[in-house]
């Protein structure tokens, strides 16, 4: 599937050591991490050894996957053709049990990616990391980066300490909009609570699986709990999220919203409506099956090409070679996928363009 | 179109409802404090028995967190699923553009003038003395 200057929602560089965020530390931090000896950060959902944090053909010997600056620019950005891709940092900074050491693992974190990164290719746009823990500091720090317009979005782990329509994280949606940056959701927890509903799970497997359920419930308590209602600008990206779930949810989501409207009489028109208008989804992983004429009706059950985000997840091990877009997606798909879509989605891109 | 006597108002007192049957039509017809509305029994859904639901007001809101509760004991909730129906106008609340309950005007008569009148009373006995419910079809 060929494309080109195509604008790729989700790509992972990765913070090779501590010691690449210490200069953007104040000196308290930077003091308590070099005698802590405290390191690799990374999330656990990807263990840097799995064959799925890196594509075999990616890695870079027993380098972070996606740490290497040049191999990130030949892979990813020349090698898919990117016009711009959006780097999602995955690190401790969002998952930290300590609020200040998360606030300033996220604050590190963000000059990080804009001094090696950002300013390393023009390409390269990026989401700013918060300290969900606490959504005051989460707000002081997209005060802080909201100016620099390269910062596209606000990236947070999809399972938190708690629903995510709950008030305590407004602040956080309401800084979102003010600076016109989506909310990108990821795949991921805080890892300190079960990932399933029945608590711990005894394998990967069932981690990496129930993270579904995490994308569900939290898009559910958005709705349910009127953050689109009070927020009617905002953007929520699922990122990482597989797509083939959600026709079921939203069939059952609406329907079940038929019967109980009054509960949430905030909700005055039917979730599918709602998730359209306000939701979108990176498409890589695709979670589809082979055949593209399955794929094909999953995307006409989802009712919309508008909601769909070309991503490579690099370095993430999602598909061989170029094979980034599934089989049977339109040519007009592919064009809404690639552009449109991304650029409804991200309005700073669209300054760019302009 | 004729005029039939349908009830008498006395078998449907306010905030009760009764299933009533018209030229083969089955119409839910329900006593709203002393209002009388009437919609066709089958909910367009899948076909529950309007006339089985329970009437509720009509719960809104004005922003997350707030109710606002008004126009109580106009909207019946299908006993299958629990779509609300305006009953002064048939719409489903949830769709109303698809799911449409036929709305039917009722009236209220005296016996004394369906007795005289040029109402079908088909199987009703009428008594002068009473009121009953009229449905124009």
């Amino acid at each position: 599937m060929s494309i080109s200057d195509a604008i790729d929602c989700d790509i992972h560089p990765g913070v090779p050591t501590i010691k690449a965020l210490l200069p953007y530390m104040n000196d308290y931090w930077r003091e308590a991490f070099i005698a802590r000896g405290q390191d690799n950060f990374q999330p656990a959902s990807y263990l840097p050894n799995s064959p799925i944090a890196c594509r075999s053909d990616w890695r870079d010997g027993d380098a972070i996957p996606g740490s290497n600056f040049d191999l990130l620019q030949k892979h990813a950005l020349d090698g898919f053709s990117a016009r711009f891709a959006i780097c999602n940092v995955l690190y401790g900074g969002s998952f930290s049990i300590s609020e200040t050491m998360g606030a300033a693992i996220c604050s590190a974190v963000n000059d990080w990616v804009r001094a090696a990164w950002l300013a390393r290719d023009p390409r390269l746009r990026a989401s700013i990391v918060v300290p969900t823990q606490n959504p005051r500091l989460a707000v002081e720090e997209i005060e802080r980066l909201a100016g620099d317009r390269r910062f596209v979005q606000i990236l947070m782990p999809v399972a938190l300490d708690m629903m995510l329509g709950k008030q305590h994280y407004w602040p956080i949606f309401e800084a979102a909009t003010r600076h016109d940056l989506p909310i990108g959701l990821h795949a991921g927890s805080l890892y300190r609570y079960a990932p399933t509903t029945n608590g711990w799970p005894s394998h990967y497997l069932q981690d990496y699986v129930s993270n579904n359920h995490a994308f569900e419930s939290q898009l559910l308590s958005l709705i349910s709990q009127g953050v689109f209602v009070k927020f009617p600008e905002l953007k929520i990206v699922l990122i990482e999220s597989g797509v083939t779930w959600l026709p079921g949810f939203l069939w059952r989501a609406r329907k079940t919203w038929r019967a109980v409207r009054p509960e949430v009489p905030w909700v005055d028109e039917s979730p599918i409506e709602i998730v359209r208008r306000h939701v979108r989804l990176t498409a890589q992983p695709i979670d589809g099956p082979g055949d593209p004429a399955i794929l094909e009706r999953v995307l006409n059950q989802i009712g919309s090409d508008d909601m769909l985000l070309f991503a490579t997840d690099y370095p993430h091990w999602q598909f061989d070679a170029d094979r980034v877009l599934p089989e049977g997606v339109s040519a007009r798909l592919i064009e809404k996928m690639t552009h449109d879509n991304p650029l409804a989605t991200y309005p700073r891109l669209r300054e760019t363009i302009q | 179109m004729a005029r039939h006597i349908v009830a008498a108002l006395a078998e449907i007192p306010p905030g009760s409802q009764k299933l009533v049957h018209v030229k083969g039509r089955s119409i839910a017809v329900f006593n709203v404090n002393g209002e009388l509305f009437g919609i066709s029994d089958t909910c367009p859904h899948q076909g529950g028995s309007l006339a089985a639901g329970a009437t509720v007001g009509l719960t809104t809101s004005t922003e997350p967190g707030k109710f606002c509760h008004s126009r109580p004991g106009e909207f019946v909730r299908c006993p299958w699923h629990s779509w609300e129906f305006d009953l002064r106008t048939g719409k489903s609340w949830c769709d109303p553009r698809k799911f449409r309950a036929r709305p039917y005007d009722l009236s209220v008569e005296s016996g004394e003038a369906l007795v005289a009148g040029p109402y079908v009373a088909e199987t009703f006995g009428v008594s002068v003395e009473d009121q009953y419910v009229v449905v124009e079809l």
